[in-house]
């Protein structure tokens, strides 16, 4: 099972980092990660693979939220089916 | 592979553009519930319901964290109580009880199924229920309740028009006090489907399985942010456009509907692929009409352009999902669609506009405040004349009017939440419908019915 993680919000130093640690303190492994900088505003989408969560699905999801919050970027975990389902058939 | 620009389109749709699953309901069949005794068969409903639906709000909020996707209403529907009022005699009100003490317990939004099919005519059990109904309905908080007084194949049952004017005044003097609420609760169907996932008309139709899971989604805001981007495009275009965001959505709602019946252990039924407004900005039908270039929703070509985008919706749809079913096309509640309500208070929208609408969209008069004084006879010819539209057009019409008792066309009603605000609507031909309605009878059916 993936989920994708997607963070925007104005560039600072170390949100890779941050989102990154903060996966791994739930186990969940990192696949894949693109992200862009156009002017100074970050956007990062992150493939992680979460069948071996440490914890459940949703205190992964109220983890990253708290971070979001904390560094000021918007940030969305979903599950990948959401995305498969509505744009491949 | 997923790609970041559809990533973040999904997320768009669902922050910006108000992209919900409306609802899930839960259909679930009463009548393995009947008994001779009303108490005892009281008994027995409230535990089927108690035990088929305990998890279903669980299990919705489990998926709107799993997929990021609000699901706004978990809801009931159950086989009609008439059935039931049927085998046990007794006074109606108490299923109306029993139900809501259910809902309750379940924690669901609303429970519908409080509702009698006479489009024939009536069997036992049938009159007793529609007489309990304002009763029914100011009693309780969570109870919908509806009324199929006609069909394609049936003709029309004029007798229960003539009954549904009076329960829709007496709902609404009964609630007086609360915005008249009881009227907003009850909705009168010619050709009813039995697997609405919607309210207020949601019911468990005696064809379905024992307990069922249907959808309906939503997405006025998605169709209308995806039209923006084409202001010059030619009409192929644009129902082309409405294709294609018809079909993302209704691929969630299919998403949705099978992951919930499969946590639930319940088989999949329907989705209901109607564009559902909410009264929030950005979430409504009219907006889309005023998009596709309409000045405002009720101007003349407002309802070629809600027949196309109507079409285009199902299309759409259609290929997203296995089973469609319900209702299943754009919906047009004046006091739950922020640009119905602009359009009623400026009076360009009509109440004989949109009658003309509801010819060529999923359901028919919905959500509309008339004036206090207006007489049962004339809101049973409304009825009469909307249940004619669904039967020669072999389409499900509705009716869902409010007569706002002791206020004047011109002033509100505030219901607040989902059904919004409903702005008063002049009835502007005040003549006496009075002798039609008295005659009673039956309404033949068309020549449409004769396809064998």
């Amino acid at each position: 099972m993936k989920a994708v993680v997607t963070v925007v919000g104005k560039d600072t130093v170390g949100i890779l980092a941050k989102v990154s640690t903060a996966c791994v303190e739930h186990n969940a492994n990192i696949i894949d990660v693109t992200q862009s900088v156009m002017k100074d505003m970050f956007t990062m989408v992150m493939l992680i693979d979460i069948s071996d969560l440490s914890t459940d699905f949703s205190a992964l999801q109220n983890g990253l939220y708290a971070l979001g919050d904390k560094i000021g970027m918007k940030i969305h975990v979903m599950h990948e089916d959401i995305f498969n389902s509505m744009h491949h058939i | 592979m997923l790609n970041t620009k559809d990533i973040f389109e999904t997320i768009r749709m669902i922050d910006d553009e108000n992209l919900d699953i409306r609802t899930i309901t839960m259909g679930i069949s009463l009548l393995d519930c009947a008994d001779a005794d009303i108490h005892r068969s009281c008994e027995k409903i409230y535990e089927k319901i108690t035990r088929c639906a305990a998890r279903l709000v669980p299990v919705g909020e489990e998926l709107e964290k799993m997929y990021g996707i609000p699901i706004i209403n978990k809801r009931i529907a159950v086989t009609p109580i008439a059935m039931l009022v049927a085998v046990s005699g007794g006074n109606p009100v108490l299923y109306a009880q029993t139900l809501e003490r259910a809902a309750q317990a379940v924690g669901v939004n609303f429970i519908g199924g409080y509702s009698a099919l006479v489009q024939k005519g009536f069997s036992a059990g049938d009159k007793a229920l529609i007489e309990s109904i304002p009763e029914a309905l100011a009693t309780t908080q969570h109870i919908c309740s509806s009324v199929n007084i006609g069909s394609t194949k049936a003709g029309i049952n004029m007798d229960a028009v003539k009954m549904m004017g009076n329960v829709i005044r007496r709902c609404a003097e009964i609630t007086k006090d609360h915005n008249c609420i009881g009227a907003a609760k009850l909705v009168v169907f010619c050709n009813a489907p039995e697997d609405n996932p919607f309210m207020a008309g949601a019911f468990h139709g005696v064809g379905e399985p024992d307990c069922v899971i249907n959808v309906g989604v939503s997405g006025p805001g998605v169709v209308r942010a995806a039209l923006a981007k084409c202001p010059t495009e030619d009409l192929s275009t644009i129902a082309d456009v409405i294709k294609k965001t018809a079909f993302k959505i209704t691929r969630m709602g299919q998403l949705i509907g099978t992951e919930a019946s499969k946590r639930l252990g319940v088989p999949f039924g329907i989705i209901d692929l109607s564009l559902a407004p909410t009264p929030a900005v950005g979430d409504s039908v009219a907006h889309i009409i005023e998009e596709i270039g309409i000045e405002i929703c009720g101007g003349h070509g407002t309802t070629a352009a809600l027949a196309m985008l109507n079409d285009a919706v199902k299309k759409g749809g259609v290929m997203a999902s296995s089973h469609v079913g319900g209702l299943s096309g754009a919906f047009i509640p004046v006091s739950e669609d922020a640009g119905m309500i602009a359009a009623a208070e400026n009076g360009t929208l009509s109440i004989e506009k949109l009658e003309a609408m509801t010819s060529v969209c999923s359901v028919g008069l919905d959500m509309i405040v008339v004036p206090g004084d207006t007489s049962a006879a004339t809101l049973s010819a409304i009825i009469a004349d909307e249940a004619a539209i669904g039967m020669v057009n072999s389409k499900t019409t509705a009716v869902r009017l409010i007569p706002a008792i002791g206020k004047q066309a011109g002033e509100v009603l505030e219901f607040g939440g989902l059904l919004g605000t409903g702005p008063i609507m002049p009835l502007r031909n005040d003549v006496s419908s009075e002798k039609f309605i008295n005659r009673g009878g039956r309404i033949p059916a068309p020549m449409q019915s004769l396809k064998n």
